[in-house]
């Protein structure tokens, strides 16, 4: 009978200490993966022939420096100064 | 090649609202739909400041991070783009941007909510570039024609820049040293103080500029 008491202390014991386990609480936040369709890059395509815009087809640094350059009409100290 | 970065000085900016007309016309944006607008703070009060906000195409988008159907995808330049034909209009993009970018064009008696329409950086969608299908669904794809936003070649002021991110960063920084302020607007002394990294801040003293 003692015996009996003592492995229910046990297991009543565990099941109580069983409340006292520590699960997550920040939820770990899994990046989702594109799903639509592919896009193509701005420098693949031919440039327009009605501007000035000059690269080489599918050379992207090419397209940056054009990039670059025409970045440069928005500083108007050097738009000013190179007229 | 840096990011894509929209950048605008309050210091120039003048309300003029050119930039939403610009981005209005340039990829015909339907009617209830801004994909670019101007905000100003203490409007009426001396001293007003006015800003032009549109995507700012984050680099740790929330928009990205909340969408269920994942629509959304960045290009290689940094330009947070989406797939309409995936969208669901659903609306949770909306909540998680901190700048108000995605739109909803309204359609029917009942304004039912259409597909999400934003900023591309006139930079198009997931359709054959400069093709007229792009052009129905996203607008014009100007960085596929060598060119920027319309926005910020449009601007009278050139208040708002738009482009590589380390050269509107240097343009900017010209700018601020000709004129002698405005550095305290953006960047280190914003963010953390004068002075090396980890220095305390400034005291808060007088207007800004």
């Amino acid at each position: 009978m003692r015996r009996l008491i003592a492995v229910a202390a046990v297991v009543s014991a565990i099941l109580g200490l069983a409340a006292c386990g520590e699960s997550e609480q920040v939820i770990v936040y899994k990046q989702g993966k594109y799903q639509g369709k592919p896009d193509g890059k701005p420098w693949e395509g031919e440039p327009l022939l009605v501007t000035d815009a000059k690269w080489t087809k599918g050379d992207k640094a090419s397209w940056e420096e054009r990039i670059k350059q025409r970045n440069q009409g928005q500083n108007e100290y050097k738009r000013i100064y190179q007229q | 090649m840096a990011r894509m970065k929209f950048l605008c000085d309050a210091e120039r900016c003048i309300e003029c609202n050119g930039c939403v007309t610009a981005c209005k016309s340039e990829h015909e944006v339907p009617w209830g739909v801004n994909r670019r607008r101007v905000v100003t703070i203490n409007d009426g009060v001396p001293g007003e400041k006015s800003i032009s906000v549109a995507c700012m195409h984050c680099s740790d988008a929330p928009c990205m991070a909340v969408c269920p159907v994942d629509c959304f995808y960045r290009t290689d330049d940094g330009v947070v783009l989406h797939d309409k034909d995936l969208c669901i209009g659903c609306g949770y993009c909306f909540y998680a941007c901190p700048f108000g970018a995605p739109q909803f064009p309204q359609a029917g008696a009942f304004g039912l909510r259409g597909k999400m329409d934003k900023c591309t950086f006139c930079n198009g969608g997931p359709e054959e570039d400069r093709s007229a299908v792009e052009f129905q669904k996203y607008g014009r794809n100007r960085l596929a024609e060598g060119k920027l936003p319309a926005c910020a070649e449009m601007c009278s002021t050139k208040a708002l820049l738009g482009g590589d991110g380390d050269v509107i960063a240097d343009i900017y920084r010209e700018r601020v040293f000709k004129r002698g302020k405005g550095s305290e607007v953006w960047g280190w002394g914003t963010a953390y103080g004068p002075g090396k990294p980890g220095a305390a801040p400034a005291p808060a003293a007088g207007a800004k500029s």
